[in-house]
């Protein structure tokens, strides 16, 4: 009760009530849409021709995802190699909100559905696909173009993003085309050769040599075939990449439905992992052998090649002419950048738009993430519905800082307005760094091993979270690494794409009739700290000529996007071996050197995406502010508001009217006080502990709020800050002043405080008052409780107020003190001022005081002069001999009463009968009397008026 | 500490008494004495004063200067490791003046600076309750919405002035370290130097607009308590409270709505292409909480009853 009455008394709970349903209101409110709406999808399976000739059939099993309002453009979503369409589930649902129709299916040979994999076989999967076409054009709930021509978008993954440029490029129903992390060419990926006699011409960023006869990817390849094996999702990079603006990883929800085996997961992962099928797996014979080829001999025959190159993206891009945004990881060792820029150069050749998109994960480092998903959507919608804004044909990147907090790295895309190189003449921003190092003699081990490590494929998503062991993971075998070394950059260079180096490659001995090498680019340190941007490697194989002379070969390095700071150096790293490879097996050795010190880096300025004007965030400052300001100027009128005067009082230094202060929990401090202090007064406030004086003095001066009632001070009525409280001087209930200061400092500080004219201070003369000596340069925190108690009856004394409250001023003063004080005090009055003194002593108020007021309880018990107070009512006391014989006396004499006898006194309320009649008959009666007089003892009065 | 040679000289009380009587009080038409004038009390200059030779103050001020050389020298002492775990402004740090700078802010944003912000504004009015010198200011008498509004407005050029020589003695000392070389921003930028000098007087502007809430906060416990420890160490508990939820990554979009969320959103000035959208959250975010404290406080204040 008693703390409920206070928080009432207070406003604080309507007050916490409505703050509280406001941030209720702005939560809900900014956060209410975020709820998923959900998604229904259909299954069917559609029968496909197994080939193009075949009376067999293949069942491909779909998922149609409906959208709340059909009709609407549909996207085939297509999954990665080792997945279903369960894997891509997640993505459809959001596809679907976005107000697509989505189309997901397994490929032939993965998940439910039947037939062998034949690696997106333009006869095969890509049939499978156009079925898939046919189907959409069948549906009410897909928009059309035309009859039978259902308006699509094409998206998917590594292997589902090669079909969807395949798809493209072989049928003209498809109306866009966004592939992600892909290949342009199988052959090149899996056994790239970064090395050319004569460099290409390209001007893209990162256009590689893709020379022929590469070297085997060994470890992503074998990964590959496995995942095609077992339909276990190796291959797919697991979780989301981290994005600009994302301070920690969400990833945890996309990355679980993917790390089940039997790429099964999504919503209804309830199908047994296909069982292996022999060595073949659900592999194509084709496909197979091509494998069993290239995996037991290293290289690849012109046969296995031109498998790989017809199911590759690159056989029918020149066919493609559909706006294309080509998404690409930065951290990817399957599908580099140069996979991409391929793409982007054969479809802008065939003269399709192109957007180019670099975010900071792939194979290696994850998914699309929440906003880039976003991004594909938008481009969906704008090319499909003509919704939204433009995206353009630009150039996104994504530069992964130094920076990591909670784990996760700074991150910040750029735009530049487009992928250079790719219009008629324009071309890549390159810069040269001078490159140092003699000729250097490399061995290749036999076998192939110990081999140097640059990344672990599969596992490169998982250790690309950790820096700790991403950074320490590369490592070159000593003896078979040739180093070379820029100098240290003055300024940044922010590599954007493919360098390239010419080296030199000679015979170390007469054994090797071609060496096979891998080229490094590590950003070092100032501290030697090394890093593989990327982890990737650009190997090369070069035919040496029999004689011992130099081969010269133009080397493309690894894409990549990496800010190198000044004071950092690149390192070109040339080894014989590489652990993700299928090295050279013969020993041998070879002498590298640089044909041309330069190295050529190429750079695309852009500028830095932002999250554009914060319109909202700017309007909620505005607002707080209007807020702020607002409250401030009513708060000011209120003041002015406040003002109350009553002429009549002006000559009345004090008139304390019905004053009553109720504390929380209902205990009464006062109750209905009334009195007035009179001009030239030295009023006494007399009381014991606990009466109710402090706190009235304190209502005076403005510091409680009295719950009832008002003071008027001179007419003014006392609110806090009322102007007039600067006629008060004041010291109540203990000094207060600064510690860390002097006495004289803290006198000084405290007139500057009240900002009036020094010359009214008087502070030489306050300070004689207090008559502190030379104590008064020293800390406050020094002093003693009496020297306390002087200085603040100084500070009270400042200015000479009209009228002075002191509150128990005798308090902690020795005898000579209080004497001196009351000397002060009465003459103070005497010199045209008022001054009011509480006390709990009488004798104080007896020697003090003109008039006294006496509480009890927080009420007036009396007041008026002090001696009619002390007269106790015209009370007598006679000092007699014989007390009882007085007594008796006295109570015979008409209208005395109330008589009462001491040891040697008797006490008599008089009632209008002069003493000296008493005094009479007293002695007539023969009772010696020593003294007769008013009842001198206020003690007795005041114990009795207060009834203890 | 004896009161021997304490006493009142009778001469001076005839001086007291002459000059009472000789002066009389020129009373204004809203009761005042004439020389009094709302306007003029508690003038920040004489506040600053009070506050300024406070021993806590200058302790405060003192280890700002000297924690930049505290920093420095542990880079210098301390072994580098080449296998330790990469990334982060500690890194950075060495790779120029003001590279230096963004570490020193970095790791004072998150404790440091808020504790600092809180013992100034916290201190304020609780330590003057507390000394019992606040019903005398009160009473001389200080309007209290001016007193709070002073007492802010002073705390707040102490906090600014401190926001500011933190990261001043760290360019100078980082420069003497480390020179003036280009700065490299979280992400992987680099900038001139005389943009980076800007960039972090902006920061210091961000980061003195980001406190604000502590301020408030601050201002608030303050006026409710008398117990300056109370005040302070509450605002620093709150402060602390609300980074350990902002890590705390299931509670998801939530965390925008704690007031720690954007202290460190500074760092996007770093960037040639600024993105002030973060930052703009950031000042909404402690405009609307130091706001609605701010607010509390005055209203509070202005309806306590000082028995202190």
């Amino acid at each position: 009760m008693s703390r409920l009455s206070r928080l009432r008394g207070r406003w604080t709970i309507p007050a916490l009530i409505v703050v509280l349903a406001l941030v209720a209101g702005g939560v809900y409110f900014t956060r209410s849409g975020d709820d998923p709406v959900a998604v229904s999808f259909k299954e069917a399976n559609i029968d496909a021709p197994e080939s193009p000739d075949s009376a067999q059939t293949v069942t491909i099993e779909t998922r149609l995802y409906l959208p709340q309002q059909t009709p609407a453009p549909a996207i085939m979503l297509a999954h990665g190699f080792g997945g279903s369409l369960r894997s891509v589930h997640t993505q459809a649902e959001e596809f679907a909100r976005r107000g697509f129709v989505v189309l997901t299916w397994s490929a032939r040979g993965f998940g439910r559905s039947t037939g062998q994999i034949a690696l997106n076989s333009v006869d095969r999967e890509v049939r499978d696909a156009q079925k898939l076409l046919d189907f959409l054009g069948t549906r009410d709930e897909v928009e059309k173009d035309s009859g039978g021509d259902p308006r699509v978008g094409v998206t998917g993954a590594s292997y589902g993003g090669a079909l969807s440029l395949l798809l493209a490029g072989v049928d003209k129903r498809v109306d866009t085309i966004v592939p992600v992390i892909t290949y342009n060419d199988l052959a090149q990926s899996l056994l790239p050769n970064s090395a050319l006699a004569t460099p290409r011409a390209d001007a893209t960023p990162s256009a590689t040599a893709f020379g022929e006869d590469g070297v085997f990817k060994r470890s992503w390849a074998g990964i590959f075939f496995s995942a095609g094996m077992t339909s276990i999702d190796l291959s797919s990079p697991t979780g989301d990449a981290p994005e600009q603006g994302q301070r920690e990883s969400n990833n945890q929800q996309a990355a679980v439905p993917q790390q089940q085996p039997g790429g099964n997961s999504g919503a209804q992962g309830q199908q047994p992992p296909t069982p292996s099928l022999g060595a073949c797996g659900r592999f194509t014979p084709e496909v197979c052998a091509a494998y069993t080829e290239v995996a037991t001999t290293g290289s690849a025959s012109q046969q296995t090649l031109e498998l790989l190159r017809k199911s590759s993206p690159v056989a029918v891009t020149d066919q493609i002419k559909q706006p294309t945004m080509l998404v690409q990881g930065e951290q990817d060792t399957l599908f580099g950048l140069d996979q991409s820029d391929a793409t982007a150069r054969q479809i802008a050749a065939a003269g399709a738009q192109v957007k180019m998109v670099w975010y900071a994960g792939g194979h290696d480092g994850g998914n699309p993430g929440t906003a880039l998903r976003g991004e594909i959507a938008d481009w969906m919608d704008f090319h499909l519905r003509g919704k939204g804004a433009d995206p353009g044909t630009g150039f996104e990147y994504t530069v992964q800082g130094a920076f990591r907090s909670s784990g996760q790295p700074s991150l910040r895309t750029v735009v530049a307005p487009s992928y250079p190189g790719l219009a008629q003449g324009s071309s890549t921003e390159r810069k040269t760094l001078k490159l140092s190092g003699r000729e250097q003699v490399v061995v290749n081990p036999a076998g192939g091993n110990p081999a140097s490590i640059s990344n672990l494929p599969g596992l490169g998503s998982a250790l690309s979270r950790s820096s700790a062991i991403s950074s320490r993971l590369s490592l070159d075998m000593p003896g078979q690494a040739a180093v070379f070394t820029s100098e240290e950059l003055t300024s940044q260079v922010l590599l954007t794409g493919s360098s390239t180096v010419k080296l030199k490659i000679a015979r170390g001995d007469q054994t090797s009739g071609e060496a096979i090498l891998f080229a490094k680019l590590y950003d070092v340190s100032a501290d030697g700290t090394r890093t593989l941007p990327g982890s990737i490697v650009a190997p090369f194989r070069v035919a040496l000529p029999p004689d011992g002379s130099a081969a010269e070969v133009t080397v493309t390095l690894p894409g990549a996007v990496r800010p190198v700071e000044s004071e950092h150096k690149l390192a070109l790293v040339v080894s014989t071996t590489d652990q993700a490879f299928a090295n050279a097996e013969q020993p041998a050795a070879y002498r590298v050197s640089l044909a041309s010190d330069e190295l050529s880096v190429p750079v695309v300025p852009g500028r830095n995406v932002t999250e554009g004007f914060p319109t909202t965030a700017l309007w909620g400052i505005a607002i707080a502010l209007l807020v702020l300001i607002g409250s401030g100027i009513v708060a000011m009128f209120r003041r002015r508001m406040a003002q109350d005067f009553d002429p009549d009082l002006e000559g009345v230094p004090l008139v304390i009217s019905n004053l009553t202060k109720a504390y929380p929990g209902g205990v009464k401090a006062v109750t209905d006080l009334s009195f007035r202090v009179e001009h030239g007064m030295v009023l006494g406030l007399l009381g014991p502990n606990g009466a109710g004086k402090t706190t009235t003095l304190r209502m005076v001066m403005g510091l409680i709020h009295p719950s009832e009632g008002h003071i008027r001070v001179f007419g003014h009525k006392v609110t806090p800050g009322a102007p007039v409280l600067s006629r008060i001087g004041s010291f109540v209930e203990g000094s207060g002043f600064l510690p860390h200061l002097s006495g004289a400092a803290n006198l000084r500080l405290y007139w500057a405080a009240t900002g009036r004219p020094l010359e009214e201070a008087h502070v030489e003369a306050a300070l004689e008052i207090a008559g502190l000596g030379k104590a008064v340069h020293r800390r406050v925190r020094t002093y003693s409780q009496g020297m306390r108690q002087r200085l603040a009856i100084a500070q009270a004394m400042l200015g000479l107020p009209d009228l002075l409250i002191l509150d128990e001023p005798a308090n902690g003063l020795d005898p000579p003190q209080i004497h001196q004080m009351r000397e002060v005090l009465r003459r103070y009055a005497a010199a045209g001022r008022t001054v009011v003194v509480s006390s709990h002593l009488l004798a104080e108020v007896e020697q003090t005081c003109s008039h006294v007021v006496v509480m009890h309880k927080g009420q007036l018990v009396a007041a008026g002069e002090v001696s009619d107070i002390a007269a106790g009512g015209g009370e007598a006391t006679f000092r007699v001999d014989s007390p009882s014989k007085a007594a008796d006396v006295l109570r015979g004499l008409e209208g005395v009463h109330d008589v009462h006898e001491d040891e040697d006194a008797v006490h008599a309320s008089m009632n209008g009968v002069p003493r000296a009649a008493a005094l009479t008959a007293l002695v007539a009666a023969g009772v010696a009397v020593d003294s007769a007089g008013p009842r001198r003892r206020l003690e007795d009065a005041f114990l009795e008026l207060v009834g203890e | 500490m004896n009161d021997n040679g304490v006493h009142t000289d009778p001469g001076a009380l005839n001086d007291l008494t002459d000059a009472a009587a000789q002066q009389h009080t020129k009373v204004a038409p809203d009761g005042s004495s004439v020389g009094y004038k709302a306007r003029r009390t508690l003038r920040i200059r004489v506040e600053l004063q009070r506050q300024i030779r406070r021993r806590r103050t200058q302790l405060v001020l003192g280890f700002l200067v000297l924690l930049p050389f505290i920093l420095a020298l542990s880079f210098e002492i301390g072994q580098s490791d080449p296998n330790r775990r990469s990334g982060g402004f500690v890194d950075l740090a060495t790779a120029s003046g003001i590279n230096f700078v963004v570490l020193t802010l970095f790791v004072s944003s998150s404790f440091l600076l808020p504790m600092i912000v809180a013992l100034f504004f916290g201190d304020t009015i609780a330590s003057e309750a507390s000394w019992s010198s606040l019903k005398y200011l009160l009473a001389a008498p200080v309007p209290r919405h001016r007193l709070l509004r002073q007492k802010a407005i002073s705390s707040g050029i102490l906090s600014v002035f401190a926001l500011t020589l933190l990261p001043a003695v760290a360019l100078g000392v980082g420069v003497a370290w480390y020179g003036t070389g280009e700065v490299v921003s979280p992400t992987g930028e680099a900038a001139p130097f005389g943009d980076g000098v800007l960039a972090m007087a902006f920061a210091v502007i961000y980061i003195s607009i980001n406190l604000f809430w502590v301020a408030g906060l601050a201002m608030f416990l303050s006026v409710s308590t008398d117990a300056p420890l109370g005040a302070v160490g509450g605002t620093v508990l709150v402060s602390i409270v609300s980074q350990i939820l902002d890590q705390i990554e299931p509670l998801g979009d939530l965390r925008n709505y704690l007031p720690t969320h954007y202290a460190m959103a500074w760092a996007d000035l770093l960037s040639t292409d600024i993105d002030w959208s973060e930052m703009a959250r950031g000042t909404f975010s402690a405009l609307a909480y130091g706001g609605i404290f701010t607010l509390l406080a005055a209203r509070v204040f202005k309806t306590k009853d000082i028995t202190s």
